[in-house]
């Protein structure tokens, strides 16, 4: 798949993500729009799975431990085919599988329960240390909000990868530089990321996560470092695509009026070349 | 001498779970280690020579213990997580209901030295709200075995069921209370010792303490039945009814406090089919004295002569 091409989907998955946003008056948008380019990187050119057969025991897992963020998460499973395109009209509805936060009992493709954050690293870590155990090549894949990494849980767990030497781990932050509330900056600053991971052994790498062919590169199995787990940090714009959310701690989880939702419709659609 | 078990030769529990997890391992490749710095508390030691790549040390970190488990599970691995009961379960009691409960994981979460085993060593070791916290999500058994031969039989159960559960293990010395062919069956209790005057619901370390007590009991004439109930969750409420109904008075004994338990879940299943008089034997919601975990259950009334006290009383409430 094509650079081009991979905009095109990840275009449309913004689409679908603000409509369904609009439609279901809930969401989480602005992180959604951040990180739905590296997910798309993910699902359409990095990792082998087979929507047909969601549960093969070689498949490359996804944990996205940014829970929060699972209706682009549905709407890419969706398009990748592990689930009707049309469900994605069910989000937060009643007896919906597709509620708030990924379920790996409901819906195939997600590979465990996420929402409350900073859960997704360790289980990451148990999933690249099985493939290693059983001496498979499959690839393990985290992605965190920055926010996120505030959590002590992720700590934990980068040093045990660091310890294990999971090179077939690679752990995505979605560095928007906001959470809830405010910025990082103005709460508990983490940043600078890349250093703090190399000192726990780690091989960074930063990219811009907004382009296709860094975030690629980047996620290839050329770009691993024996021996070593990997960390992309991926500097991202909260509400990337869509020009009064970029950027703006107000979009964490608004829902845009009618005016709003139109005006954001026609910047995405205006972004299709 | 009991005439029901030899109270003379005690055994430590961890020798069962670890002894039985090695016999295990040698059949099943996909069984797992993961304990977080607990190898010698675990008494994992030989199944890390035997294996000594299916035992994963995370250090000192219960969270990222219990998601490294999951994340294992997820991989087609069997992984009993290990580790202290009250950091096991209380550090890491979200990983236990978003990355294993609600995930239905297939890891078994095994508490070392729960309850009052670590004594003296106060209350930040006592693990008596882990039956209550642990009961509390969906999808997880809660089992707390009377001896070794029920923790083995436990610990193969474990092995084979598809799905998370949580083993409850002491390290304070218990005679056999089981004969070596018991069958362990989840949420089935067994009555062992026969009674109409009323029943002792016990599990864990406090069971041979009942027996004791049904024995005493016996000689003043009162003739009490014995349930071990090692599933705490899913409760048999079978049995719980047939006591409820067929005695007419329950009193139940746990390590644990008396808050959201053995003697609640009991409870529980007693209002809603065959309300009769109760009495809660556990640690009455305070944090406990220093002691030794026999000593401290001897003060909170669950020695074998407190147990009859308490089923003397219970029986005036009869009626």
């Amino acid at each position: 798949m094509d650079i081009e091409q991979l905009r095109r989907i990840a275009n449309g998955v913004r689409r679908r993500d603000l409509q369904a946003v609009y439609e279901a008056g809930a969401g989480h948008i602005g992180g959604e729009m951040s990180v739905i380019d590296i997910l798309t990187v993910l699902y359409f050119h990095t990792m082998s799975v087979n929507p047909e057969e969601p549960l093969d025991p070689k498949r490359d897992r996804l944990v996205l431990s940014k829970g929060h963020t699972a209706l682009a998460l549905y709407i890419v499973l969706a398009e990748r085919g592990f689930i009707p395109r049309d469900e994605i009209s069910t989000f937060l509805k009643p007896y919906s599988r597709l509620n708030g936060h990924p379920n790996r009992v409901k819906v195939p493709g997600v590979e465990t329960n996420t929402g409350p954050l900073g859960h997704g690293l360790p289980v990451g870590v148990g999933m690249a240390k099985a493939a290693r155990l059983n001496g498979d090549g499959w690839r393990t894949f985290v992605v965190t909000g920055d926010g996120e990494m505030q959590e002590g849980s992720n700590w934990e767990a980068i040093m045990a990868a660091s310890q294990f030497g999971l090179d077939n781990l690679t752990l995505i932050i979605d560095h928007n530089r906001l959470q809830q509330g405010a910025r990082l900056a103005d709460t508990n600053e983490i940043a600078p990321l890349p250093p703090k991971l190399a000192a726990f052994g780690w091989a960074v790498e930063e990219v811009d996560g907004h382009d296709m062919e860094q975030i690629c590169r980047a996620l290839s199995r050329d770009a691993v470092t024996a021996g070593r787990p990997k960390c992309v940090v991926a500097h991202t714009n909260k509400g990337q695509g869509i020009s009064f959310m970029s950027d703006n701690v107000a979009w964490h989880h608004k829902v845009p009026n009618a005016e709003q939702y139109k005006l954001a419709m026609a910047e995405l659609e205006g972004a299709v070349q | 001498m009991s005439a029901l078990f030899d109270a003379s030769e005690l055994h430590d529990c961890r020798d069962a779970f670890a002894q039985t997890l090695e016999e295990l391992g040698r059949a099943n490749r996909d069984i797992v280690a993961v304990c977080n710095d607990s190898v010698g508390s675990s008494k994992l030691g030989g199944f890390r020579e035997k294996f000594p790549e299916r035992l994963i040390n995370v250090g000192i970190a219960e969270q990222n213990m219990v998601g490294v488990g999951a994340g294992m599970a997820n991989g087609g691995k069997v992984p009993f997580v290990c580790g202290a009961s009250p950091f096991l379960t209380g550090r890491a009691l979200e990983q236990i209901k978003a990355d294993v409960a609600y995930s239905l994981a297939n890891v078994k979460l095994v508490g070392i030295s729960s309850g009052m085993a670590y004594g003296e060593l106060g209350p930040t070791h006592h693990s008596i709200e882990d039956f209550a916290w642990i009961r509390a999500l969906p999808n997880i058994p809660v089992i707390a075995p009377a001896d070794r031969i029920e923790t083995a039989a436990a610990v193969k159960w474990a092995a084979q069921h598809d799905g998370p559960c949580f083993l409850r293990l002491s390290r304070v010395g218990v005679p056999d209370v089981f004969p070596e062919d018991h069958a362990f069956e989840v949420g089935k209790a067994n009555v062992l010792h026969e009674g109409t005057d009323l029943t002792i619901i016990a599990n864990g370390v406090l069971t041979h303490r009942a027996l004791q007590a049904a024995e005493i009991l016996e000689g003043r004439g009162i003739q009490a039945r014995v349930l071990n109930m090692a599933t705490v969750r899913p409760a048999d409420v079978d049995a719980i009814r047939a006591a409820a109904v067929q005695t007419g008075a329950i009193i139940t004994c746990e390590e644990h406090t008396v808050f959201g338990g053995l003697g609640s879940a009991v409870a529980e299943v007693v209002v809603e089919t065959h309300p009769v008089p109760m009495k809660m034997l556990g640690v009455p919601g305070i944090f406990a004295p220093t002691g030794s975990a026999n000593f401290l259950l001897d003060e909170f009334g669950m020695s074998p002569d407190g147990i009859v006290e308490g089923a003397i009383r219970l029986l005036d409430r009869k009626g």
